[in-house]
């Protein structure tokens, strides 16, 4: 039963994965973009999770959480950016 | 293992599965970008943690140990999300919204990402001295 | 007449401890021994034993919390190597905090951290039905303003991170002055009921949680 729940988190993990670059690509603000990135990690750290699952190792988790921990630095850096047009003052 | 802690699993991970795609799809269906950040900032976030409850309880049967990264993991999610949330939305409103379309708060001064300087510096003194400066 | 006589008396008394001062270092050489037993240091240290080595001793504990959650194991290895980091880290990044947080009755943390968790949950899936089944034009954005009684940046900080998740809303901005805060909500009924809504369910429990 495991696999078949695995396999329906698979297909909407890629669907919602597919949607963000559609919205990457099609966003008409800078805003927009950025706000689909930081989507599209949160998305990944959940797929790492799920193939973590599925070959029943954990080895996977140590690297969903540096992109956890990492990932939302990116967003902040672009809004930086944007706001004050410097990163780090 | 057991049927009824597979069924709690698989309950878990559908669940989670839902609320990622929902909240991926409401960030291509709403129209305008400040309804687009209530999706990912909150639905993907708790899809995540759904996740990572059906990992912990997976991990729990098999190897018959508890491990906390998951907890960590869930923890430093919901951490940084309102944050990613908040610096988009403040952004945003600096890039592309003027500050007459938004609602004025009591007192004298604006919203803090219009402000001069000179206006926080006043509020500033003014709080310190508890008096009214301006008259 | 009390001021020229003081300068009167000042300008007397100043060549005499000049004429001192000039006795007392031929006298002695190098060593001037004024007020403080230093010489090295430039400012005045009041702060006690406890303080200079363990000043945050909240974020010690939550920096071995977190290394133990890292290595996945309760070792005793990894409890020193916590407590060495927790004791370090705070010395070194003392600056950056000048004051601690303080915190009343932890209890009540425990209880607010279960109403958000249910919160989250619950206002999740109303939120995402009406993602799902409403068509956009149905729904009633609006930005709204919440007047605050707090005044720290700890319990700004914890309502704003409590808004922010709790679905349906986003706080955007805090006012200049400091005193209201700036939220999108998705779909409202009313203004009044949210903002009331906020106030008593976050801001009352974040209130009696930092003073």
């Amino acid at each position: 039963m495991i696999n078949y729940a695995l396999a329906l988190g698979f297909i909407a993990v890629s669907l919602a994965l597919l949607m963000n670059l559609w919205r990457l690509a099609t966003g008409p603000t800078v805003m927009d973009r950025v706000l689909a990135v930081d989507t599209m990690v949160i998305n990944t750290i959940a797929l790492i999770i799920l193939y973590g699952i599925r070959e029943s190792t954990a080895v996977y988790f140590e690297s969903a959480l540096l992109m956890a921990m990492f990932g939302f630095i990116s967003t902040v850096a672009y809004c930086r950016f944007v706001l004050r047009g410097d990163v780090i003052e | 293992m057991n049927i009824y802690i597979e069924a709690l699993i698989a309950f878990h991970i559908i669940l989670g599965a839902f609320f990622i795609f929902v909240g991926s799809f409401g960030m291509i269906k709403l129209p305008e970008l400040m309804s687009r950040l209530h999706g990912p900032s909150k639905a993907t976030t708790l899809g995540v943690g759904g996740f990572l409850v059906g990992s912990m309880i997976h991990f729990g049967a098999t190897e018959g140990r508890i491990s906390i990264q998951e907890i960590l993991i869930t923890f430093f999610l919901f951490i940084t999300a309102p944050v990613t949330a908040h610096f988009i939305a403040k952004a945003y409103m600096h890039a592309e919204l003027k500050p007459e379309k938004l609602p004025k708060p009591d007192g004298r001064y604006g919203w803090n990402t219009y402000a001069s300087v000179e206006d926080v510096k006043l509020a500033a003194r003014e709080q310190a001295t508890g008096s009214d400066l301006q008259g | 007449m009390s001021v020229p006589k003081h300068s009167h008396d000042h300008s007397q008394g100043e060549p005499q401890a000049a004429a001192q001062d000039s006795h007392n270092s031929h006298g002695h050489g190098k060593e001037n021994h004024s007020a403080d037993h230093h010489p090295g240091r430039r400012y005045e240290d009041n702060r006690t034993y406890m303080q200079r080595w363990l000043p945050h001793p909240l974020l010690t504990f939550v920096l071995v919390l977190l290394w133990m959650a890292l290595l996945n194991s309760f070792t005793i290895g990894g409890l020193v190597v916590g407590l060495a980091l927790g004791m370090t880290i705070p010395i070194y990044t003392a600056n950056f905090w000048p004051e601690r947080p303080v915190i009343r009755r932890p209890t009540q943390v425990i209880s607010f951290i279960c109403i958000l968790m249910f919160d989250v949950v619950v206002a999740n899936i109303q939120v995402a039905y009406r993602i799902v089944f409403r068509r956009p034009e149905q729904l009633n954005t609006k930005w709204i303003t919440v007047p605050l009684d707090l005044t720290s940046p700890e319990a700004i900080t914890a309502l704003t991170a409590t808004i922010t998740l709790t679905p349906g809303t986003v706080a955007s901005d805090l006012s200049a002055d400091g005193r209201s805060l700036l939220v999108h909500c998705l779909d409202v009924g009313s203004e009044k009921e949210m903002v009331r809504t906020i106030k008593d369910r976050y801001e009352s429990r974040i209130k009696a949680i930092f003073p």
